[in-house]
């Protein structure tokens, strides 16, 4: 149909421009008239061609225009009309146009918004930034079209994946995307910088809000994935130390290191290597996130695309983007020999270099647990699994000096410190072990660990607490971040100590009593909804306390693909979520029920969403100082 | 260096402590640390599919009679090999797994540290 | 010359890790970890389908035919499948076929065998599933070529023409 050719040109044309900008950019590398005019408006150009792309796929999406492959393979006629939208986004090509989207849109954000920086160096940008954009395009086309026509043309299209069928999910790519797409524009910039010799105070000052934005945009992203999962996919978990998720909080930890080395490097001339060397590794991280996820090599809950032929040239593209940036880091950059020389072991300079080094630590266990069963798969034809124990293990002990560190490490001052009031934080530290031991007291297993990481998190807690009342609006956004995270710390730990519950096996109008809960379940109603039929399970839960909750989870059948799918109902308070789910059980008339009481949920949520308000308000600091 | 001996000291704790405890709570230990193999990405805790619900049942059986948990992975690992536990062992296939973080933690801070020794000189 | 020395190690350990994933992409991605051929057949107590007797497993692969395993079930629609192929085999003196049937009731599983055939010497009855797991296995069907205690051969999903071609050769 008529979207998808105008799709399918836009991409060739923008594909066109791509080379154009690179040819007049080489032509015109110092010509600010040409840059501002010319230039820009082919970036503008470009980035309206992806838009018009997008547009078409999505339209295509909305009418279900089944003689396009992609919504064929992903949408059906009965699908709600918010999700067959978001459907453009949940597949394969889909989300390469995403990319392509936030590749463009931001390169044209940084050509408007740079116009006082020099003009070689936003040449070079731009030219760093076509390189991929072009690549995309040449993927895309040549693997990956969304435009594909299928003739005949099916009258019914095979449908989504019903896990993906809901709201979170249909904001989650978006969102990561302009979080770890968006560092490419940090990866070109580095580049150019580089090249040209720049990276400097100044040079960090001003991509410091580039950093800031796509880390904020990242951690958001991260979240409504892991806010997903909780909700749809009715294990009561979070986190799964998945690949898939593994994959996006990768560049993240490169991205926070990052954003900590040019906190620095804006004040001193000092950490330009690290601050390179991360730039380019977040990007590359996240490139290689989209090669693992993508190519089939990794087997996870959610692979997109098993196609070796897509894996081919990703891992090409990735490569060679790997050579270049290494070819252009040895070659134009200059170490400062000065650099270590000028400041006291007890400072914060010292403390940021910590911070990079137990950060890249944590990105070393992450990235070696995700890839290792593919060297061995390769090397030795053993397959091994790598879970979450081996996660746990390995980053657990070293939180514990992290946290502290976390604690401490701000107070420091610039070159030299006699770290002020020294009783008061010891005072403090006491305080929190005493709390913690109080905490952990009744539970037998694991005792030492959890109460010395509940010490260390409530230490960060209080320390970064008193400094709000101290120091008012001073460090506000480090604070509020730090803040955050030891609440991200503590809300986990006592989530999962705190959670309890029960399986068990019920038919209709039978109870489970124990001494924590007591579940009814009352009876069955049925639904028909647009693509779906469901049972729905309606159960009575009183709690030890005596409070009671209707609950009703559900078991969807969906049409088409013919899936059923488990749907948890949840009821969420300030202090605690009481979940529950049933399933069938084969041959049997009872069902499976799990219901599962999970402390402090609430709070994870929160406390991730305040670290990235911390990244919000240091971002609106640097828009007001100008 | 007392750190580090505290550091230690936690580290080598941490998976040995394999307290005895209510047969479920065990049960539950040991079928997260299964993996479900017809799954994507789902622990046999985890998991209610007809496979998963079989091993429960098994884990059950082998812990009534009196298996401990190491002979239970490694019942379960002679059945369908190392790829289903989760936990990876330490041997000779994993060694570069569990050493090469933690070589270049302490690869990392031996730089760091002689900086600043370079320094003071 | 040392200052050669980083750039050019870093370039050849990224061409390695380039190498291995290149390699990695060839092979197949689905994990099926390696197929155990030539181990012992596991000792362990079933329930017989008909009788309700327990014996033990080695009784019942005792003598030196061949012997097919074949994990199935009522609800199993991959198992109708192939179960014309089962019946096809039992031609043969040299084989017996022997069903494990999984996770089913005995209605449901006699009623399947009167609508198809009943291919089977003897048929374990295996309510919960766990007598596949003493075999290995990860579900419906699958079945396991057997010799003198020995597993020769493991066949997981439905069986194919090759599968029985190749079986039938086994079995001269």
């Amino acid at each position: 149909m008529l979207p998808s050719v105008i799709g399918n040109y836009s991409l060739f044309l923008g594909l066109f421009f791509g080379l154009v900008l690179i040819y007049f950019s080489a032509k015109n590398f110092r010509n600010s008239k040409v840059l501002d005019t010319k230039i820009l408006s082919f970036t503008f150009l470009q980035f309206f061609l992806v838009v018009i792309s997008f547009l078409c796929l999505v339209l295509s999406f909305a009418v279900s225009d089944f003689s396009n492959e992609t919504v064929f393979n992903n949408s059906h006629t009965t699908k709600p009309i918010f999700y067959k939208i978001a459907g453009t986004w949940g597949n394969h090509e889909g989300s390469l146009l995403l990319w392509l989207l936030v590749l463009t849109l931001f390169i044209l954000i940084f050509l408007v918004r740079t116009k006082s920086q020099p003009v070689k160096y936003r040449v070079l940008t731009l030219v760093f930034q076509q390189i991929i954009i072009i690549g995309f395009f040449l993927f895309l086309i040549k693997t990956s079209n969304p435009f594909n026509h299928i003739y005949p043309i099916p009258t019914e299209g095979l449908g989504l994946n019903p896990i993906l069928q809901d709201p979170a999910l249909a904001i989650h790519p978006p969102i990561l995307y302009l979080g770890y797409v968006g560092s490419s524009i940090i990866f070109s910039s580095v580049l150019a910088a580089t090249t040209l010799n720049i990276v400097s105070k100044k040079w960090a000052s001003h991509i410091k809000k580039w950093v800031l934005s796509s880390w904020i945009f990242l951690t958001l992203g991260i979240l409504l994935g892991s806010i997903w999962a909780y909700y749809e996919l009715g294990w009561g978990g979070f986190w799964f130390w998945d690949p898939v998720e593994n994959v996006s909080l990768m560049p993240w930890l490169a991205l926070t290191t990052l954003l900590h080395c040019i906190l620095v490097l804006e004040k001193k001339l000092i950490l330009t290597s690290w601050v390179i060397i991360l730039s380019i590794s977040t990007f590359v991280l996240s490139m290689s996130g989209t090669f693992l996820v993508r190519s089939g090599i990794l087997n996870s809950v959610h692979t997109f695309a098993n196609d070796p032929e897509r894996g081919l040239f990703i891992l090409i593209f990735l490569f060679s983007l790997i050579f270049l940036s290494l070819f252009i880091f040895f070659f134009f950059h200059k170490t400062n020999k000065n650099n270590l020389s000028s400041f006291f072991w007890l400072s914060k300079e010292t403390a940021i270099i910590v911070n990079n080094w137990f950060m890249m630590y944590f990105l070393s266990v992450v990235l070696i647990g995700t890839v290792y069963p593919i060297f061995l798969d390769v090397i030795s034809s053993q397959k091994i699994s790598v879970g979450p124990p081996f996660y746990h293990k390995l980053i657990i002990p070293f939180l514990i000096p992290f946290l502290l560190i976390m604690a401490i490490g701000p107070k420091l001052k610039w070159i030299k410190s006699n770290l002020d009031d020294k009783i008061y934080l010891i005072s403090l530290l006491i305080i929190s072990i005493l709390l913690s031991i109080l905490i952990v007291k009744n539970f037998s297993s694991n005792f030492l660990i959890n109460t010395i990481l509940i010490s260390s998190a409530l230490y960060l807690f209080f320390i970064t607490l008193r400094d709000f009342f101290n120091k008012g609006f001073k460090n506000l956004a480090q604070n509020m971040a730090h803040f955050g995270f030891s609440l991200l710390i503590l809300s986990i730990l006592f989530n999962s100590l705190f959670s309890s519950e029960i399986i068990t096996n019920l038919k209709v109008g039978e109870t489970f009593q124990n001494t924590k809960a007591k579940i009814v379940f009352e009876s069955i109603s049925q639904k028909e909804e647009k693509n779906y039929r469901s049972i729905i399970g309606n159960f009575i839960v009183q709690d030890s306390k005596g409070k009671i909750e209707n609950l009703s989870p559900e078991l969807r059948i969906y049409n088409q693909p013919n899936i059923a799918t488990s749907e948890a109902d949840i009821k969420t308070t300030l202090l605690s979520d009481k979940f529950i789910v049933i399933n069938i059980v084969q041959n049997q008339d009872f069902f499976n029920v799990r219901y599962q009481v999970k402390p402090f949920m609430l709070w994870i949520w929160l406390s991730v969403i305040l670290i990235s308000f911390g990244g919000l308000v240091s971002f609106v600091k640097k828009e007001y100082e100008k | 260096m007392k750190i580090l001996k505290l550091f230690l000291i936690i580290f080598f704790i941490f998976p040995i402590n394999n307290l005895k405890a209510d047969n479920e709570i065990l049960k539950n230990k040991i079928t997260k640390n299964l993996r479900c193999l017809i799954c994507q990405g789902q622990s046999v805790y985890d998991s209610d599919s007809e496979f998963a619900n079989s091993l429960k049942i098994v884990v059950d059986n082998k812990i009534d009679e009196g298996l401990s948990e190491k002979q239970i992975y490694s019942y379960f690992q002679s059945k369908y090999g190392e790829w289903i536990l989760y936990d990876p062992l330490f041997n000779k296939n994993t060694y570069f797994l569990w050493l090469l973080p933690l070589l270049i933690f302490f690869v990392g801070g031996a730089i760091i540290f002689n900086k600043f020794i370079k320094k003071q000189k | 010359m040392k200052n050669k020395l980083i750039p050019f190690s870093i370039a050849l350990i990224f061409i390695i890790i380039f190498i291995i994933f290149y390699k990695g992409l060839q092979d197949t991605n689905i994990y099926t970890p390696k197929i155990k051929i030539n181990y012992e057949i596991p000792s362990a107590s079933v329930e017989l389908f008909d009788s309700n007797e327990i014996v033990n497993t080695l009784e019942i692969f005792n003598t030196d035919k061949f012997y097919l395993l074949n994990i199935w079930s009522s609800w199993c629609l991959p198992c109708r499948q192939e179960h014309s192929i089962l019946m096809d085999l039992i031609k043969d003196d040299n084989l017996k076929v022997i069903g494990i049937n999984y996770k089913d009731t005995k209605k449901n599983a006699k009623k399947f065998l009167k609508e198809l055939g009943n291919p089977y010497d003897k048929i374990i009855f295996d309510n919960a599933g766990i007598n596949a797991i003493e075999w290995g296995a990860y579900g419906v069907p699958e079945s396991f070529l057997i010799n003198k205690n020995k597993i020769i051969k493991k066949y997981i999903g439905p069986l194919s023409k090759e599968s029985m071609e190749e079986i039938k050769l086994f079995i001269k």
